[in-house]
This record gives structure tokens, sequence and C-alpha cells, in this order.
């Protein structure tokens, strides 16, 4: 890649930052020449991205709906699956799963929301509601 | 001594490379890349990232960090921890001894990423370099970044102990002995033919030139209705923050170039030449599987393997022309 080539077409999934790149000068030396982003990276980050808030928003509905609890909506929200979500707060897959029942979710205890809340990096209050 | 800051890259080689200028070491950032081995090539499908396979272009987290220490005479100290209080406490008290230190975070806790690029990837590193202790803020070093960033303490801890794959349990390292400047006619050559090795003769055929064609025949393989996340998944791991359009072959390129200075080597300028028009092909390979997920061109998976496989045959070449000029 040589530096005129370096992709300064912007990247939106970048917030405004730049990145640092190697690239070859007009001297024939590699050096960090920086990126203001490229339109391939943008757009299989945005691909990740929606897929997750693609979940996220399919939970959502499903709460509205009563067919699950905002727990798995705020998992998808945090970008976690059940494995993750199980590693991080110490809770078995099986009783996780379970607790996206809406009947069951309304009968944890504080603690066990706390529980969540924390893995989640939420309040229970807010952990309560899909929003 | 007053910390500089500067971007880098790649995170790894970006912190080693700071830490080791700010221990009187100037060494550039892949210099440092170079001389810990760390350019490779693995497709592991067991290990699984949201449901897809991960694909490395480079050696696992920690190599560089650890690599270093050997050719350098660098001691490095690593220290985990269970209880994540005792964890920021023990990084209050390095800090406040004017060390700085290298910590393993989680990218999706920092508050200062990027909203879109805050996923749960655990390994990326960063450095702190001093502690507002009234405010409890950090200030880090963070490579990818053009400026120093700061962190509140309770995010930074979670980034710290965040779970799942590749956990950090708050991994902090930071030097003890100070590395002197290595003979560069034994160092050199050594890196490089560790690199061959592991491209060429890993006995796995998910690691190195080997691994690219099974990744090849992978994507060959796909259903048409898993495969466009999955080759997003390819180009975001070759893409994401830090590394970008096959980063690590022209971070290793540049290695190239200042090795042959170093060892007055004319041939390794010609064989960064050629890693650099690799590093294009990967280019090319990104951008037309971009095009394919958005529809701008026909899926056409056969093309991109293909793609994939001449990329393969490059890389071999490049690889055993490598060896014989080590």
């Amino acid at each position: 890649m040589l530096e005129s080539e370096v992709p300064q077409e912007g990247n939106v999934t970048l917030g405004g930052h730049r990145k640092a790149v190697y690239a070859r000068g007009a001297d024939g030396k590699i050096q960090i020449v920086q990126s203001a982003g490229w339109e391939v990276e943008e757009i299989v980050t945005r691909q990740a991205v929606d897929d997750l808030n693609q979940l996220a928003e399919d939970a959502r509905q499903r709460v509205a709906s009563g067919e699950t609890s905002a727990l798995e909506y705020h998992m998808h929200k945090a970008r976690m699956d059940v494995p993750l979500l199980s590693q991080t707060s110490g809770v078995w897959q099986w009783r996780i799963r379970r607790h996206f029942q809406p009947a069951v979710f309304a009968g944890l205890s504080t603690t066990q929301l706390q529980r969540y809340a924390d893995a989640l990096g939420l309040t229970v209050d807010q952990l309560k509601q899909a929003k | 001594m007053e910390f500089q800051h500067s971007q880098a890259s790649h995170c790894e080689s970006g912190v080693m490379s700071a830490m080791l200028r700010h221990h009187g070491l100037p060494i550039s950032e892949p210099m440092a890349f170079g001389l810990s081995s760390a350019i490779s090539f693995a497709y592991l499908p067991i290990v699984k990232i949201n449901g897809l396979p991960l694909v490395a272009y480079r050696m696992p987290p920690k190599a560089i960090i650890k690599g270093l220490q050997k050719p350098l005479g660098l001691k490095m100290r690593f220290e985990t921890f269970r209880d994540p209080q005792a964890g920021t406490q023990r990084l209050n008290e390095l800090l406040a001894g004017g060390e700085i230190v290298g910590m393993q975070t989680s990218v999706f806790w920092l508050p200062y990423m990027p909203e879109d690029l805050r996923f749960h990837f655990n390994a990326h590193n960063v450095l702190a370099f001093g502690h507002d202790s009234a405010s409890g803020e950090y200030q880090l070093s963070d490579p990818v970044f053009e400026t120093p960033v700061t962190c509140p303490a309770d995010a930074l801890q979670r980034a710290r102990f965040a779970k799942g794959m590749l956990a950090p349990k708050g991994l902090l390292y930071y030097a003890t002995g100070k590395p002197s400047t290595p003979d560069w006619t034994v160092v050199i050559p050594k890196a490089l033919k560790k690199t061959t090795r592991i491209m060429l003769d890993t006995p796995l055929p998910i690691i190195g030139v080997r691994g690219i064609r099974r990744l090849a025949s992978a994507i060959e393989g796909l259903q048409p209705d898993k495969a466009k996340m999955f080759i997003g998944q390819v180009v975001r791991m070759q893409e994401e923050i830090g590394t970008g359009g096959g980063g690590f072959r022209f971070i290793y390129a540049s290695f190239l170039q200042e090795a042959a200075d170093l060892l007055a080597r004319p041939r390794l300028n010609e064989l960064s030449e050629a890693l650099v028009d690799i590093g294009d092909e990967w280019r090319e390979f990104a951008l037309s599987a971009a095009r394919m997920i958005r529809d701008r061109e026909p899926l056409a998976t056969p093309a991109l393997a293909n793609k994939l496989r001449q990329i393969a045959d490059h890389e071999q070449a490049f690889y055993r022309d490598l060896r014989r000029a080590a």
C-alpha cells in the first residue's frame, strides 16, 4: 500500500478517530500514516453491530408480547450471549434460560436480580424494564 | 521520566514499543512486532466468537510481550488477580511508585472506545501511566488512539476483570530489568527463522500457510444463508481497529526494511516489497468480500476461496525466500 493509497474516505464506526496504518512513502520507506477509515471496515463493522442490534430489537418485541423476560433483552443489548452472561454473572446457563420466562423472572429475588444487574452494568430498576 | 504517548497500528506491539522507549531502549513498533515473531495465520474453527470461527493474522495474545524478553534481555513481571479490588489496589501501588503498567482489558467496558467497536474482545492491551486519586481517573496510553485517554476507576476494573474467552483476570505487566540493545546480527535472523517455521512447518493444518488454504475450503463450502456473516467475520478480524487492511503484513514489511538496514542485507528490502504486495492482496480480498456483503457484487464464495488460495501460494513462496535470506 502506498501512502497515497491509504484510505481516507471515513468510517462512522470509528467515531471520528483516526487510526494508524503502515504504508510505503514516495522514498520507498514504509512508515506510519494516519487513516480516517476505510469503507470496507465500516461495512463489516456495521454488519456485526446491526446483527447484534437486531437480536436486541427482536427480544424487545418479544418482551412486549410477554414471550420472554427483560433479561434476554438486556443480555443482547450488552452484546452478550448466554454462555458469556453465564460466565460473567456466575449463574448456570440453564438457569439463565429459565429466567427468560417472564413469570419466573418476575419472581426473582433482589439478590439474584442484583447479580444480573452487576454482570450487565445496570441497576436493578433498569434491568426490570426492556428499554 | 515523563511518559510519551505515541500512536501505533496494533495494541500489543504499540504497548511494548512505548514501554521499551520509556525504559531507555527506543524500538519501533514494527521492530517489536518482528523481533517477537508475531506475524502468523491461524484459522480456528473450534473457537467460536458469536458462533463464528476465530481467524487470527498474528500470534496469540502476550506473544509479543513474552517474545521480546529473550532477545532484549528484558525481564517482564506478570500479575493476575482473583479479587478485582486487589487488582485495582496493586495497580494504584505500582503507579504511585512511578511504574508504567501494561494491562489486558476488554474493549467492551472501555468508555472511551467508539460505541460501534465495543465488542466483547478481551485481549486489548493498554498502558496506565497516571492515576488521579482525587477523581479516581486513570491516565491511559491506548496505542491505537492518537492521544492519551482517561478512564474512570470502575470502568477500568470491569474491563480488566471481564469474563469469557481470553479473560484477562486483571493481568498487569511491567518491566523489572533494563532492556539492552541486542546484537542485531544474532536476534533478527533467529526471529525470522522462527516466523518461517511457524508459517511453513507447523504440523497442524489450521496454522500458517496451510491454515489459509483450510479457510479457503471452508469459505467455498459455505451455505448461502451463512456465507455473509462468515466472510464478514473473516474480514473484521483482519480489519478491526488497529490493524487495517492486512495490516500485520505491512507492519512486518516495515520490520524487514529496518532489518535490511541493520544487517546490511538488501535482499530483505526486496522481500519487504513482496510482502507489501501480499498485504495488498489481503486488502483486495477484504474489498471484494465487503462488496458481496453489500450486494454490490453477486455473492461468489468460490471466487473468494480462489483469491485466498492465491494469497496462500504467494505467502508460501515468500516465507520460503525469507528462510533462505535469514
